[in-house]
C-alpha cells in the first residue's frame, strides 16, 4: 500500500468535516421532529432518549413511534426494527476490508455507531486515503450521534410547551416517513419498492389494522422493486453506496 | 419503577446491532448473494413508504379508514418538495407550515 502523507491526511480529513458539519446541520432539527413525535406517541423523555443513545437508528425509531401510537405488539415493532436497519449489513461489509485489521473490541464499538451517515463520510474518507483512519471515523460518528439526541431531547422538552395540532407539527411524522422514503428513491426500482409497499399497505390497513398493514408493506414492498429492471440511477446493487436519506439527516 | 419503553429499545438494538457488526466481525459474511443485496437495499424505501401510507393516509380509529382532509396533502407536498429539493427538512417545513396556515384559516 502506498505511504500517505502527513499533508493528505489532514487534507481529508478537513473535507470529511466539512461534509459532517452540514450533515450535523440538518440532524438536529430532524432530532426535534423525532423527539416531537416521541412525545405525541406519550414516550417519556427517558423513553425518547434510550433510544437514541440504544437504537441510533432514525429510519427504525420513527417507526417505532408511529407503531406504539397505535399499540402494535412489540414483535411487530422489532420486526420492522430488522427490516428496516438491514440496510447496515451493506455498509459493514463495505468497511470490513478497512477495519480487518483493527482489535476486535474497537470494531465491536465501533459497529454501533455505523450509521446511514457514518458511513456516507467514513467510507469517503477510507478511500481517499486507501486505508482505516480511526481519528476519521469517529468524527463522522460523533458528528451524528451528538446533534442526533440533542435533537431529540429539545424537541421532547419543547414540545409540551406548544400547541402541536395549531402548528401544524402532528402531521410531520407521516410528511418525515415520505420525505425519508422519496430521498431514499436513486432509480425506478427504488420507486416500485416504495409505490408497492403503499399499495399493499393501505388495503391491508384498512381490513387488518394500520401495523399489519405496515409490516404486509415492508415485506411484499421490496419485491415490486425486483421485479422491475434497474435503470441507470438505480443503487440497489451496489454495496459502496449509502442511502441517499444520508443527506436527509436521519442516522 | 416502571421501566416504559426502554425494553422495547434494547430489543431493537438486539435486531440492529448484528447487521451492523457482523461483516466487520466475521469478514466473508459480505458476500451475500446478488437478490439478497437488492432485496436488503429496497427494504428500506418500502418500509418508510408504508409507515408513511398508514399514518398519513388512514385514520387511527378501529377499524382504520381512509383519512381526508389536510394530512394527505401535507405528505403529498412533502413528497413534491424533497422529491425536487432532496432536502428533508424542507419537505416537512413545507407540510406543517401548510396545515399551520390552513388551519388557523379554519380550514381542517
Amino acid at each position: 500500500m502506498a505511504m500517505i502523507s502527513e499533508a493528505a491526511v489532514r487534507e481529508s480529513r478537513r473535507r470529511m468535516l466539512g461534509d459532517a458539519l452540514a450533515i450535523a446541520t440538518y440532524a438536529l432539527p430532524v432530532g426535534l421532529v423525532y423527539g416531537l413525535a416521541a412525545l405525541q406517541a406519550h414516550f417519556t423523555l427517558l423513553d425518547a432518549i434510550s433510544s437514541s443513545v440504544v437504537v441510533f437508528a432514525g429510519g427504525s425509531q420513527f417507526a417505532a413511534v408511529g407503531l406504539v401510537k397505535d399499540a402494535a405488539p412489540w414483535l411487530a415493532i422489532v420486526g420492522v426494527t430488522a427490516l428496516v436497519n438491514a440496510r447496515h449489513l451493506l455498509y459493514s461489509a463495505a468497511l470490513a476490508p478497512y477495519t480487518a485489521g483493527r482489535p476486535l473490541k474497537e470494531r465491536a464499538f465501533m459497529a454501533h455507531f455505523l450509521t446511514d451517515e457514518t458511513f456516507a463520510l467514513s467510507v469517503a474518507h477510507f478511500r481517499r486515503l486507501a486505508k482505516f483512519d480511526a481519528h476519521g471515523y469517529w468524527v463522522a460518528a460523533m458528528f451524528i450521534f451528538i446533534p442526533w439526541n440533542i435533537g431529540t431531547a429539545l424537541g421532547y422538552l419543547a414540545g409540551g410547551a406548544v400547541d402541536t395540532h395549531k402548528l401544524g407539527l402532528d402531521v410531520a411524522f407521516p410528511a418525515a416517513m415520505a420525505g425519508l422514503s422519496i430521498g431514499m428513491v436513486s432509480g425506478r426500482r427504488d420507486l416500485a419498492a416504495a409505490v408497492g409497499a403503499v399499495a399493499v399497505a393501505v388495503p391491508v390497513g384498512l381490513f387488518g389494522g394500520t401495523s399489519v398493514g405496515l409490516v404486509a408493506g415492508a415485506v411484499f414492498g421490496p419485491f415490486f422493486g425486483l421485479a422491475v429492471p434497474a435503470s441507470a440511477g438505480d443503487k440497489s446493487g451496489d454495496r459502496e453506496t449509502p442511502e441517499p436519506s444520508a443527506a436527509a439527516g436521519l442516522p | 419503577m416502571s421501566l416504559g419503553l426502554i425494553p422495547l429499545a434494547f430489543l431493537m438494538w438486539a435486531v440492529t446491532y448484528p447487521a451492523r457488526a457482523l461483516p466487520i466481525l466475521a469478514p466473508g459474511i459480505e458476500r451475500l448473494p446478488s437478490w439478497a443485496v437488492s432485496y436488503l437495499r429496497l427494504a428500506g424505501p418500502a418500509a418508510l413508504a408504508a409507515l408513511a401510507a398508514v399514518n398519513g393516509l388512514l385514520t387511527a380509529d378501529s377499524p382504520p379508514h381512509l383519512a381526508g382532509g389536510l394530512a394527505p396533502l401535507a405528505v403529498g407536498l412533502c413528497v413534491l418538495v424533497v422529491w425536487r429539493t432532496r432536502l428533508l427538512l424542507a419537505g416537512v417545513g413545507a407540510a406543517v407550515v401548510l396545515v399551520a396556515v390552513a388551519r388557523s384559516m379554519g380550514v381542517g
